[in-house]
């Protein structure tokens, strides 16, 4: 009994003491200068975290972290699953998909390049230079400044662009999920007196639960830490500040350690309750 | 309840023909099996029917209702399938309710419906359970249940039973003629294995690349097979091939096989007027291994025909014994009963029941009628 514990330890040691050194330590670490002022000298209580409620470029982070988390998921899982669904039944479906996967291969701050030139805008009568705005004066109307008319604009141009990224990766994933639904299942509603749209809502769909769950557990997570996208396009002006690239800026820029890490405890809570739910999800699961 | 006609059913895809020029009529409360090795276009079939697969070329009628075009849905059929397919997230009771909401069935009559099939399956107890927390068996009552109270003109049953162990595979084989013999729904059941296909149907279709073989009730195929395919492929162990050359003795018609001849009685050569068109020329010369007999266990006057042959093996079955024995370059396996003195590696003498016999040519390998 002894020695199994022994061995146990010499197996599960080493990668205890570096979770421990990279991600325990520094987690901790991180809390506690939360409650320290910008130079983590003097103790500030919860100053910190007061001004995260109350200062106005914290909140507009919050509500568009809260927009992303809505739109942004809600985009890319309905594409994927739409998308996963409509092309399985196309026989150019592997070209489409690698196309549509594409975006990931390309890393984010490009990307954000790359839409930045898209959003690109000229006053009217110049020549446009931004793709969506030549399209829209090609089509007679008024080229419009995508990045700066806020909030909605702006803030939806810049989801547009991370929906552009993720939507292959949710959309591999669930077209897998739904391959491997058996097709003699779909087969017998059929039989049974199924439309499409039924043996969809009343087969496909439910077979794909646990994996849409997965899928926006991921996609969640994810959008919790948008930073590279805001970070290139605008940087947070305009009123399209996020809770990541405003950490970003009280560390780097103004050198605020104490807030800093108090917007980054705030990040990880957050992504904590939403691990919670999913880790629970899956031991439900598990026991059924 | 309905017949079900096939006419000149063709399927391809690409060059390939799965299933060609199938023309086949199911009566009305038969129960038709479709049986054949895999790859042969019955399963094909099967889906033709269901409308799974468009069909090619041909008709397929269900009822009077020409049915080429008709969405599976709307055909009036129900059907099993080899894995089930039951629907996970649903409990037994909404596996079998399903089909009847889709088609907007008052909720009284569903719910009066479902617990008439799950009474007669034996699966009242198992209503709200859903399907991961069933056996084999139950998964397979469940299905045929689904099927049953949709009260389909017919059922289509694609390999039902091929994934239950042999037991219960067995019971369900008398479970599923019983329920047929209840409701007397047209059935086309499709199996690869010869013993369901001989127990269970009104009428066999024995099938092979696409093309039926020979259609008839299970002696009927087992007595007079078309072909050297049928021949082997129905009866278990298979029937014995050997190639041999037709000789006429004085006025006896002989079947030689080079190491060994045997005689072909009088009222056999009755029977099929054209053997004697095949004097002198090749032939398959086939015989059951339960029409060879041990000599010692039949009556003297049988004796005189006996040949003497080296036991190669034996293969004690409990009631009887497989005895593969060889003569000369021939091979061959016979069915004795228990208390046989055969053993291995030693000579024993062997009676051909030559009534039973069957002779094929050898070219085309049709049976000699």
């Amino acid at each position: 009994m002894r020695s199994e514990k022994a061995w146990a330890a010499v197996f599960a040691g080493p990668a205890v003491f570096f979770v421990g050194l990279y991600l325990v330590l520094p987690t901790v670490q991180t809390l506690y200068l939360s409650f320290f002022d910008r130079n983590s000298r003097s103790f500030v209580g919860l100053d910190n975290y007061r001004y995260l409620i109350t200062s106005s470029a914290m909140q507009t982070a919050f509500r568009n972290n809260l927009l992303w988390l809505v739109v942004f998921t809600a985009c890319t899982v309905l594409l994927g699953l739409v998308l996963a669904v409509l092309l399985d039944k196309v026989r150019y479906e592997p070209v489409a998909k690698s196309i549509i996967f594409l975006p990931m291969a390309i890393s984010f701050a490009g990307a954000g390049v790359i839409w930045r030139f898209v959003y690109a805008y000229r006053p009217a009568g110049a020549t446009q230079i931004g793709l969506l705005n030549e399209i829209v004066v090609a089509l007679g109307g008024e080229p419009r400044a995508w990045l700066i008319e806020q909030p909605w604009v702006n803030n939806l141009a810049l989801i547009a662009a991370g929906v552009w990224i993720w939507t292959g990766f949710c959309l591999v994933i669930i077209s897998a999920a739904y391959k491997g639904i058996p097709r003699d299942m779909m087969e017998a509603a059929r039989v049974d007196g199924a439309n499409e749209f039924q043996i969809f809502r009343y087969i496909s769909l439910p077979a794909l639960y646990p994996t849409l769950a997965v899928v926006t557990t991921t996609m969640i997570i994810n959008v919790m830490k948008i930073f590279d996208i805001v970070y290139v396009m605008t940087n947070g002006a305009f009123g399209t500040e996020v809770l990541a690239n405003r950490m970003y800026k009280e560390m780097f820029q103004f050198r605020h350690f104490g807030r800093a890490s108090a917007v980054a405890v705030v990040l990880l809570a957050v992504a904590g309750v939403v691990m919670a739910v999913q880790i629970r999800r899956f031991r439900e699961e598990e026991g059924r | 309840m309905a017949r079900v006609v096939l006419e000149g059913v063709t399927k391809r895809y690409g060059s390939v023909t799965a299933v060609n020029n199938a023309n086949l009529v199911i009566e009305d409360e038969e129960f038709v099996v479709l049986v054949g090795p895999s790859g042969c276009g019955k399963s094909t079939t099967l889906r033709m029917v269901a409308g799974l697969e468009d069909i090619t070329e041909g008709n397929i009628y269900i009822g009077d209702r020409l049915v080429n075009d008709v969405p599976p849905k709307d055909r009036d059929i129900a059907m099993v399938f080899q894995n089930y397919a039951l629907y996970p997230h649903m409990d037994v009771y909404n596996n079998m309710a399903f089909g009847l909401k889709l088609r907007r069935f008052p909720k009284a009559e569903i719910d009066r419906r479902v617990r008439e099939a799950a009474r007669m399956l034996g699966i009242e107890d198992l209503l709200h359970r859903k399907p991961k927390q069933l056996s084999g068996g139950q998964r397979q009552r469940v299905a045929v249940g689904r099927a049953i109270v949709r009260e389909p003109a017919a059922f289509l049953m694609d390999e039902p039973l091929s994934n239950l162990d042999a037991k219960l595979r067995v019971q369900m084989r008398a479970e599923l003629s019983k329920l047929h013999n209840r409701l007397r729904t047209t059935t086309i059941y499709v199996t690869h294995d010869q013993t369901e296909a001989m127990t269970m149907g009104d009428r066999i279709v024995v099938m092979k690349d696409g093309f039926i073989q020979q259609v008839g009730a299970p002696l009927e195929i087992y007595e007079n097979p078309n072909n050297v395919f049928v021949a082997g492929f129905i009866g278990s162990p298979a029937m014995n091939f050997l190639n041999a050359v037709l000789k006429q003795e004085g006025d006896d018609v002989i079947v030689d096989c080079g190491a060994f001849n045997v005689r072909v009685p009088e009222s056999r050569v009755a029977k099929s007027p054209r053997i004697r068109e095949y004097l002198n020329k090749r032939v398959i010369f086939g015989i059951r291994p339960e029409d060879i007999d041990d000599a010692q266990m039949v009556p003297e006057e049988r004796r005189a025909e006996a040949i003497t042959a080296r036991v190669d093996v034996t293969e004690p079955m409990g009631s009887e014994v497989y005895v593969y024995l060889s003569v000369g370059e021939h091979s061959f396996i016979a069915r004795f009963d228990s208390a046989t003195k055969a053993r291995d590696g030693e000579p024993h003498q062997v009676v051909f029941n030559m009534d039973k016999m069957h002779l094929f040519d050898a070219e085309t390998e049709l049976a000699i009628r």
